[in-house]
């Protein structure tokens, strides 16, 4: 009964139950390795926040100026050991796995980026047009969404306006922002690139917009896992590795 | 049927999280692991002398100056002879420098104060987390090195100081590239007034473009070396040697 296609040979109209092509190698691979460096960064920079867990705006800031967000007292630890890397306290040990990762990090994200914008891949995927910008059509996909009615047959193939909304506040947002903050840190780049800083409005404006776009991408996170288990989580991973995917089956199929 | 099928997955996700996390415990513990990712952490040192060359930290106004500047690290020296000092306003204090030079010297406090001085507002950065701006007074340290004349074969600055910490003494280290930077100074006044017990009396060291581990405080001694090896633990500091911070603090 299945039909194996890609999405580029179609010749008959896709149905649901079809399995297509979804997911392009290059975007799968960066996939796992962003998903990797994410964990990774996000687990040793809470053990970083942990050594001052308070955060400012501007200049400066320490525990003798007032803070915008005090996640724990000095003396108490802020993030327990099953969230940090490594379980046990460490600043240097930390910063080791951290710094490590930024550069994966930054180097997959950057390659990943010049490859979609060059092929036109992002624009294809993530391009939102005049129409679905209309307040009207984001309510309805969202009013869609809350009641978990998710696109079926060829219209799954398509991102809907809120996972193009997500996944491109993530590639021009989010991950942007956390890597300038986090080089917007260090002294030796403020001295050689002042604007870097000032973009930011200061070194400790920086760390807490570093803080605010992690938990961005946590919030994003959570989001994406809930979406990929309600949505079937074995034909969305599974499209994740190998690149296939199952369209839904349409409602009367389902019957 | 749900039941099952949710607790099978709250069963997989903490399996997952604990294998996870003992194994990250596992690869830190593990030392050519951990010295893999030092290693790439060393390309921050390497990409970052490259793009700094001899560019200056940014120098704040008065206005822009924390109204408390946080002491860290040690804050009281019980050692008997500094305490002596101290009571002596470090009249009877000199800063020695030697090792690889021409010509080790014996500077007393007011030998330094009668140089050249340099002042600068600038940032302070812990590796923390935290920052403070302060006002900074002091010779430069380039003049200090290039009376005392370079060896050819002086590489390291090395800061021994008279604080303890563990029961180890402290000390720090700089290459010659950050030592003859314009900002790179030994200062002994702060924020307008003699520099305190607690931010490193009678001298620290001002670098301005690391974070604050490498500016080392109670500084008595300078010595010019070849190599950091054979020094105390080797890895050019104390918290180098005994918390695996880097040695290159630039970020």
């Amino acid at each position: 009964m299945d039909s194996t296609t890609s999405i580029s040979d179609s010749q008959s109209p896709l149905r649901g139950g079809d399995l297509v092509r979804r997911h392009a190698g290059v975007t799968r691979l960066w996939h796992w390795i962003n998903a990797l460096c994410i964990l990774v960064m996000l687990m040793s920079g809470l053990m970083i926040l942990n050594a001052h867990p308070r955060l400012y705006w501007g200049h400066y800031g320490s525990e003798h100026d007032s803070a915008w967000l005090v996640l724990a007292a000095l003396e108490d630890t802020a993030f327990p050991g099953w969230m940090t890397i490594p379980s046990d306290y460490s600043l240097a040990d930390a910063r080791i796995w951290h710094f490590a990762f930024a550069w994966l990090l930054v180097l997959a994200f950057t390659a990943y980026l010049v490859w979609g914008l060059v092929r036109g891949h992002i624009r294809r995927r993530l391009h939102i047009t005049r129409a679905e910008w209309s307040p009207r059509h984001i309510l309805h996909d969202f009013g869609e969404h809350a009641r978990l009615r998710f696109p079926t047959g060829a219209a799954a193939l398509d991102y809907n306006v809120l996972q193009k909304l997500a996944y491109g506040g993530v590639l021009f947002v989010l991950l942007p922002a956390i890597i300038l903050s986090g080089l917007a840190m260090s002294p030796a780049l403020d001295a050689a690139w002042p604007w870097l800083v000032d973009l930011f409005g200061g070194r400790q404006s920086a760390r807490s917009v570093h803080f605010i776009a992690a938990m961005g991408l946590v919030l994003f996170f959570l989001v994406h896992i809930a979406m990929v288990v309600l949505a079937g989580p074995i034909n969305e991973v599974r499209s994740m590795l190998t690149g296939w995917y199952r369209l839904p089956r349409e409602k009367e199929d389902a019957a | 049927m749900i039941l099952t099928r949710r607790k099978a997955l709250q069963v997989g996700a903490a399996g997952a999280g604990g294998l996870l996390l003992s194994g990250c415990d596992a690869l830190n513990d593990s030392a050519p692991f951990k010295d893999g990712l030092a290693d790439v952490g060393r390309l921050h040192e390497l990409t970052q002398r490259a793009i700094i060359g001899d560019s200056l930290a940014r120098e704040f106004t008065e206005a822009d100056m924390s109204p408390v500047f946080k002491a860290n690290g040690s804050l009281r020296i019980a050692d008997p002879a500094y305490r002596a000092l101290l009571a002596g306003g470090f009249g009877q204090w000199a800063l020695r420098v030697d090792g690889l030079v021409h010509r080790p010297l014996t500077l007393p406090l007011n030998a330094l104060q009668a140089m050249l001085q340099r002042t600068q507002i600038t940032r302070h950065d812990c590796v923390e987390g935290w920052s403070a701006i302060g006002k900074w007074q002091g010779p430069q340290l380039g003049a200090i090195l290039s009376a005392a004349g370079l060896m050819p074969a002086a590489r390291f600055v090395v800061f021994h100081c008279a604080d303890q910490l563990e029961g180890k003494p402290f000390y720090e280290s700089i290459d010659l590239i950050e030592a003859f930077h314009p900002q790179t100074i030994l200062a002994w006044r702060m924020n307008d007034a003699p520099l305190t017990e607690p931010h490193g009396a009678p001298i620290r060291l001002r670098v301005e473009r690391q974070l604050g581990y490498k500016h080392a405080k109670y500084v008595m001694r300078i010595e010019l070396r070849e190599s950091l090896a054979g020094l105390y633990g080797g890895k050019g500091g104390f918290w180098e040697d005994n918390r695996g911070y880097q040695w290159w603090a630039g970020i």
